[in-house]
């Protein structure tokens, strides 16, 4: 039996539906390849910061924003391959325990950019357990539309510590939705959005 | 062999004084693998409560997070060994392609005095590939030279946009003993 799984596009647009306007948007760094495609796809607003490469990079970039900007909501949407490059990391934030960071992991349980190897996910590894493990305060496994629904409420809410939400996604790729690769530009605006002025 | 002879008060005072320079500097985040040679600093910032300390798994983590607090509007350091250095390659893309500031204090082993040939290769690697990675590298030897070239580096770090591992030399740092 095959396990029910939402479509990214859409998990991603309703886990970002309450993200907020003005000064309570939440922050969210993408990680590489497809993640960033969501993420460009439910809107792009200048409280996006897209990776396009540095793998295994976008949690703790995340973490980094979030400890410098503690009344943010912090949001780090990344995929089963990077967050399993960076398992690490998931120690090092459960210890950093900060409450406004949530890493969204869209697990496909492939490596569906290079060919759809099946990835770790797929063959047992339990990405929510493992963040559990770490200290994470809140982990959670979304495999329908609704259930992500749910998550995107939590989101909203306050937390007592990290959280880690696992979205179950098809393996289908949907068409590239593509930001601007001009990291330059990214950083300032994302920057000037929280006040900074380029120097 | 012989105990090490006691530090000269100059030479054990370099860590409080690069400690004031990073201060200074408005560096109040920083994140480290732990290592021997920064024990004083990392004490130091664990018990600022008005700095952020965060302990890493593995050094890359800590060029990325040093990326975010910039994103976030903080200045952050990073503290490493030598033999962390090779970790990091791969992430140095980050800061170099959105040309964000970056300081890295590398303590250096594998050189003055060292025994652990395990240490060597990657050693002699610290240099050259943080230069091929668009990095500046500066080197300390001497204990009246760590805070002003720190302080000159963070200067250019996070007021010219450059990314700057400043190596503290195993000379300055005494071989390690047993």
């Amino acid at each position: 039996m095959v396990s029910q799984t939402v479509e990214r596009r859409a998990a991603v647009a309703a886990l970002l539906a309450e993200r907020g306007e003005g000064e309570a948007r939440a922050l969210v760094v993408s990680g590489l390849g497809s993640p960033t495609w969501d993420l460009h796809a439910a809107g792009d607003v200048p409280e996006n910061f897209y990776l396009w490469g540095a793998m295994g990079g976008a949690a703790m970039v995340a973490l980094g924003v979030a400890q410098a900007q503690p009344a943010r909501r912090v949001i780090a949407l990344t995929g089963d391959g990077e967050q399993l490059m960076a398992l690490g990391a998931l120690a090092t934030i459960g210890a950093a325990k900060p409450s406004n960071l949530t890493v969204v992991v869209l697990d496909n349980e492939h490596y569906a950019e290079t060919g759809a190897q099946p990835s770790h996910t797929g063959r047992g590894v339990d990405m929510a357990e493992v963040a559990r493990a770490c200290g994470f305060a809140e982990t959670a496994v979304a495999r329908s539309l609704s259930e992500v629904e749910t998550l995107g409420a939590r989101l909203a809410e306050p937390a007592n510590g990290p959280r880690l939400f696992v979205v179950k996604i098809g393996v289908e790729a949907p068409p590239r939705s593509l930001p601007t690769r001009d990291a330059p530009y990214l950083k300032t605006r994302f920057r000037e959005a929280l006040g900074f002025k380029p120097g | 062999m012989t105990d090490a002879p006691p530090l000269s008060t100059e030479a054990a005072a370099w860590p409080a004084q690069l400690y004031a320079a990073l201060k200074s500097a408005g560096v109040r985040h920083a994140s480290y693998v732990p290592d021997a040679g920064h024990a004083e600093l990392i004490r130091r910032f664990q018990q600022d409560p008005e700095a952020i300390e965060v302990m890493l798994s593995t050094e890359e983590e800590g060029v990325a997070l040093a990326c975010g607090a910039w994103l976030g509007g903080m200045r952050s350091v990073v503290l490493m060994q030598s033999s962390g250095v090779g970790n990091c390659i791969n992430m140095l893309s980050l800061p170099a392609q959105a040309r964000m500031p970056l300081l890295m204090l590398v303590t250096m082993r594998g050189e003055w005095g060292e025994f652990n040939p395990w240490q060597v290769p990657m050693s002699r690697a610290v240099q050259p590939t943080l230069e091929a990675m668009g990095m500046t590298v500066l080197r300390v030897e001497a204990a009246q030279d760590v805070a002003p070239t720190v302080a000159q580096a963070a200067a250019m770090a996070y007021g010219a946009d450059q990314r700057i591992a400043v190596l503290l030399g195993q000379k300055l740092l005494g071989a390690k003993t047993w």
